[in-house]
């Protein structure tokens, strides 16, 4: 059988990337399509993420398929000690299709090795999120007409954000030209520019969130600089408020800029950016209904 | 035989069976433990800081009347990547290689990451060997060098 499970982002080819963008542009055209008439889904959230579980469980009743699962292991036997092993094995005699979000890292890689039904990893710890990623090229695509030789500039937290790493990997098919801001803590580690490298990806990398920068930017990835990341309160403080986005900052951009956000944000995009032609970031939302009908339908083979 | 020879036979000359050499010092009973010979009936000599004209000093280990699979075997590469493994019948070395790394490595290491589920589920350990200093788990994805490892 083919392997149908989506577990992380560089398990598929540039080929099944590009199908599977071609599949959610026919779901924003058509979100409600019976295509999942009699399939059960099981959405196993060991860990709440209610943004997550709400949009895969949308694309779910979106395309006529049944729900069963739950949103907080203090509901599962997992508060009774039960492994993940047996949870994925009753579940799989159950549902066709089993959506994970776990916060151990590797939850979904295993339990897509002992399922007898796909596994979607909807987040595992800090390691993989693949339908994040695959929304926001998606929404890359929409915005620009193309994923080819595009400037993306990510800005905050880029040391311990899984959504820039993994964009990155994405990326590397389609000929990027990254520009990394952050601060020293939270810079870009060292194994993801040593990627770059070898794969002859440009970057640059500074700590300086300046008009130059944003101006020749065609994506402006933004991400949330969370406080408990930092030993230092102060330095918190001050780092939180340079890595923020204005509208004025936006004066001289290219008129195809636009700006991304993985959501929640907090202060690092002002809200006057949103009211601003370039702002983005509730429209990727909800794209994400539309890249996880894509997913589920390609994880059922349908 | 040179002088030499015989001093090491001194030690412990075997008929036949298996000698592990050049072994570092420091790695010497994370190989005893890989191969799991505190649980062996054979009889077993290991040699510390013994002086090596090629590694300053090195560890080794004869195993008498045993033999060993290579897969066994190349699990030692792990901690010991330089050793050699010499095959002994009657009393002659017929057969002499370097241990080989394998491109996986199953339930010999322990993910260093503790949010990985591999340490939080009874299950064996999967790792990729990236090459011979680094190996990346098959579950969380976390990088692991040869120094920080830490056998299951």
């Amino acid at each position: 059988m083919q392997n149908r499970n989506l577990v992380s982002i560089s398990d598929l080819t540039k080929d099944e990337i590009l199908a599977l963008l071609r599949r959610a542009k026919e779901f924003e055209k058509n979100p409600n399509q019976h295509i999942l008439d009699g399939k059960v889904v099981g959405s196993l959230f060991f860990e709440p993420s209610t943004r997550t579980r709400l949009s895969f469980e949308t694309a779910v009743n979106r395309l006529g398929g049944r729900v069963i699962g739950f949103s907080d292991a203090r509901t599962s036997s997992q508060s009774k000690g039960e492994t993940l092993k047996d949870t994925i094995m009753m579940v799989a005699n159950y549902a066709d299709l089993i959506v994970m979000r776990h916060p151990l890292e590797g939850a979904a890689r295993y339990a897509s090795e002992i399922s007898k039904v796909p596994i979607v990893n909807a987040g595992d710890g800090s390691n993989q999120h693949p339908s994040q990623t695959m929304l926001d090229l998606y929404t890359i695509y929409q915005t620009q007409g193309t994923l080819d030789n595009l400037t993306i500039t990510m800005v905050g937290d880029l040391k311990y954000g899984r959504t820039v790493h993994s964009l990155l990997e994405a990326m590397h098919y389609f000929n990027p030209k990254f520009i990394f801001v952050a601060c020293d803590e939270l810079k870009m580690p060292q194994q993801y520019k040593d990627y770059c490298k070898e794969l002859g990806i440009e970057y640059e990398e500074t700590r300086d969130f300046s008009e130059d920068v944003i101006n020749k930017t065609d994506i402006l990835y933004m991400t949330r600089v969370q406080r408990e990341r930092f030993s230092d309160l102060m330095e918190y403080e001050r780092v939180k408020n340079i890595y923020t986005l204005t509208a004025s900052m936006l004066k001289g951009c290219k008129p195809n800029l636009r700006v991304l956000h993985p959501l929640p944000r907090v202060t690092e995009i002002a809200q006057d950016v949103d009211d601003t032609p370039q702002a983005y970031y509730f429209e990727q939302a909800l794209n994400g209904l539309y890249t996880r009908e894509a997913i589920i339908c390609r994880a059922l083979g349908l | 035989m040179s002088i030499q020879g015989k001093k090491e036979l001194a030690v412990a000359a075997l008929q036949n069976g298996i000698v592990i050499d050049h072994i570092p010092c420091p790695a010497l009973f994370k190989v005893v433990n890989i191969l799991g010979i505190e649980n062996m009936e054979n009889g077993v000599f290991i040699g510390n800081n013994l002086s090596s004209r090629s590694m300053g000093h090195k560890g080794l280990i004869k195993i008498a009347d045993i033999d060993l699979p290579k897969e066994t075997l190349n699990r030692i590469a792990v901690v010991a990547p330089n050793a050699v493994i010499n095959i002994i019948k009657d009393y002659e070395v017929v057969e002499k290689h370097k241990v080989e790394l394998p491109e996986d490595l199953f339930d010999i290491v322990k993910c260093t990451n503790p949010k990985c589920i591999s340490n939080n589920e009874p299950m064996s350990t999967h790792f990729h060997v990236l090459d011979k200093d680094e190996f990346k788990c098959h579950f969380c994805e976390r990088i692991v060098s040869r120094e920080e490892v830490v056998l299951k």
